[in-house]
């Protein structure tokens, strides 16, 4: 989690040092999700992202080093540059490029859970989205076939409150995106999602009925981005006191407070080289060849 | 074509297709059939019959009957190839892919591009194309928006030799494939708007692919090069053998596959020819044919005798009337009227 809110903050001054191209979608509040979900899948289990996937690549075993080379759009990067932040993810562990379009993990998943079943791997598959995710088509569709094929799959909804500037009470009548799991006969649970130890027993617990057969679960971990949505949002559509409210909750406090302070100072520490090092990996990497653009169209 | 020796049979297209699923479904366990009302029991076997008798051979896991969710259908296809399982997905008919083109061209498209090329996408799509009386939402040949994606494939075949050879070649190929089909010439129904011309075709015994990316000449000719795909190579036929009698010898050339296009046969006649009439059922307005159209221009303008023409689908949403809709979708005749123009 440490690492995850370092390697954002680093990111996020580089970027403003123009050492970092593209735009950014930041993950500083809710690591909480990402760890306590991707903490409980083994190696060869897999989670799909979406357009803000720092958090998950890094919590599911990207190394700090190719996800910024990545960012930075270096040759050495997890997906050697043709991904960038969007589509950061590595197959070697279990994570596809995230998916940047808005639901569209939760279509794609369900073929993922479907290889599972058909061979009986027992292997898990984890889909992030977000609450605005729940007012796509795609969440419907996957939601429904996973559930009627029983497919082990658990959906997790980071619902952070806001789809882009849009509060989610604007786009639905029903508060809980885990309502709508219900209609389809899956079960659902919402947890704290700023509370890494309450997000990582309920996805122990959809995971190992999703493993046993069980089928899918829904988990809607109540979040807060304390970033804007992208690098460019001065985040006027909401209150500065909501703001301090979330931050009382940081998910580093809370966790935070149940180490002592040499421990997290060493691991402030460490976290900090593993920094230093993935940066000057990523500026010290080569550009692509131009001629790579044309590479891994076809196989 | 095969010699007769081997052993062959005379099959409709979707006989053809039925034996290439099934084979390839003995030959791999990873692969499998996905859709609507593909192998309910009592049902009809996929929209055209294609399925028929298969769920009793390979059962209802390898069989999977999905809700009617095109998205779901095209993603669970896109997650599971790039799991390394070799999906068929049915689309009943080719206006559907609209609902799944997120799937289609965010996901198969890109997933191997976007992952630095860790991932592929083994994936087929079969959808039935083809302006048949049935309106402007079930009538479409929506070929051309996909020729336009780098990262998928294309192909049209129109008899049931290269049919199956095709859908066997695009299920062990390692990237998404999507194979149209023309839903009048599945069985023999097409016949009349054929021409009169038999749309069985012989078919050998035992295993083999056709190559995705390689075209056909059905007919040779000196005077003029006709590319045409469907029901409109059938007409392309039926016009070519028309103007023979006339002393006007067209080479008709069916491609095949639309993405990757084989330039060598179809520009290396133009070359020889020195004309080019593109026919199809899409629309005209970015049609496949302007990209050929295109690319003749580019490759082999110095030989052309006459400006390139296209003979497609005027550009309207196909109507329900049976006499309206003769009056936007190439006939014979019109095949007939341009290479006469051209030749004048």
């Amino acid at each position: 989690m440490l690492l995850i809110r370092r390697f954002e903050e680093r990111v996020y001054r580089l970027f403003l040092e123009g050492e970092i191209p593209g735009t950014l979608h930041q993950y500083q509040g809710q690591e909480a999700v990402a760890v306590g979900v991707c903490d409980v899948l083994r190696r060869d289990d897999w989670i799909t992202s979406t357009h803000r996937p720092h958090g998950h690549a890094l919590a599911k075993g990207v190394t700090a080093r190719a996800a910024m080379a990545e960012l930075y759009g270096k040759a050495t990067g997890c997906c050697k540059g043709k991904g960038g932040s969007m589509h950061l993810g590595d197959p070697a562990v279990g994570m596809l490029p995230a998916i940047a379009i808005v639901g569209g993990g939760n279509t794609v998943v369900t073929g993922l859970g479907l290889a599972m079943k058909l061979r009986r791997t027992e292997q898990v598959a984890a889909c992030f989205f977000g609450d605005g995710a729940s007012n796509e088509g795609a969440f419907h569709e996957g939601l429904n076939f996973a559930a009627v094929e029983q497919l082990p799959i658990v959906f997790v909804c980071e619902n952070n409150l806001y789809g882009a500037s849009t509060p989610y009470g604007r786009v639905s009548l029903v508060p809980d995106v885990a309502q709508r799991a219900t209609a389809y006969g899956v079960p659902a649970q919402i947890v704290d999602g700023m509370d890494v130890l309450a997000v990582r027993a309920a996805c122990a617990e959809a995971v190992a009925s999703a493993r046993a057969g069980g089928g899918p679960t829904l988990i809607e971990c109540k979040t807060y981005r304390f970033t804007g949505h992208s690098r460019s949002d001065a985040r006027g559509y909401r209150t500065r006191e909501e703001e301090d409210e979330w931050s009382q909750r940081d998910p580093l406090v809370v966790i935070g407070a149940r180490l002592d302070e040499a421990a997290l100072a060493e691991l402030e520490s460490e976290v900090r080289a593993e920094l230093d090092d993935a940066v000057e990996f990523a500026r010290s990497s080569p550009q692509p060849d131009p001629a790579e653009a044309l590479e891994d169209i076809y196989a | 074509m095969p010699e007769a020796s081997v052993g062959t049979r005379r099959l409709t297209i979707a006989e053809a297709l039925r034996e290439a699923i099934a084979e390839e479904m003995r030959r791999d366990p990873e692969v499998f059939l996905i859709g609507e009302d593909v192998g309910v029991e009592g049902g009809f076997g996929g929209a055209f019959g294609v399925y028929l008798g298969l769920p009793e051979e390979f059962g209802h896991e390898r069989i999977i009957d999905t809700p009617i969710s095109e998205k779901v259908i095209a993603g669970a296809a896109v997650g599971a190839a790039v799991m390394g399982m070799r999906p068929i997905a049915d689309m009943q008919y080719s206006d559907f892919l609209f609902e799944c083109m997120d799937e289609l061209v965010n996901q198969a498209a890109k997933l191997r591009y976007m992952s630095g090329g860790k991932l592929s996408v083994p994936m087929v799509m079969r959808a039935p194309v083809g302006t048949t009386l049935r309106g402007a939402q079930h009538g479409q040949c929506p070929e051309s928006y996909f020729v336009h994606v780098p990262g998928l494939k294309v192909v049209a075949p129109s008899d049931a030799y290269h049919a199956k050879g095709i859908l066997k070649a695009a299920v062990r190929d390692p990237n998404p494939v999507l194979i149209f089909e023309h839903k009048l010439l599945y069985g023999s129904k097409g016949r009349e708007a054929a021409g009169g011309l038999d749309l069985t075709a012989e078919v050998p015994d035992g295993d083999y692919t056709f190559p995705i990316g390689q075209a056909v000449v059905k007919r040779e000719g000196r005077d003029v090069t006709i590319v045409a795909t469907h029901v409109s190579l059938y007409r392309a036929l039926a016009a070519a053998q028309e103007l023979a009698a006339d002393g006007i010898e067209c080479e008709v050339i069916d491609p095949l596959t639309l993405q990757p296009l084989d330039g060598a046969t179809i520009f290396g006649s133009v070359r020889r020819t020195g004309r080019l009439v593109i026919v199809h059922e899409d629309t005209l307005t970015g049609g496949w044919g302007a990209e050929v159209a295109a690319r003749a221009a580019d490759e082999c303008l110095e030989y052309l005798e006459a400006p390139i023409k296209r003979v497609a689908t005027r550009d309207a949403p196909a109507p329900a009337a049976p006499v309206l809709e003769e009056a936007i979708v190439p006939q014979a005749r019109d095949v007939i009227a341009t290479v006469r123009g051209l030749l004048a």
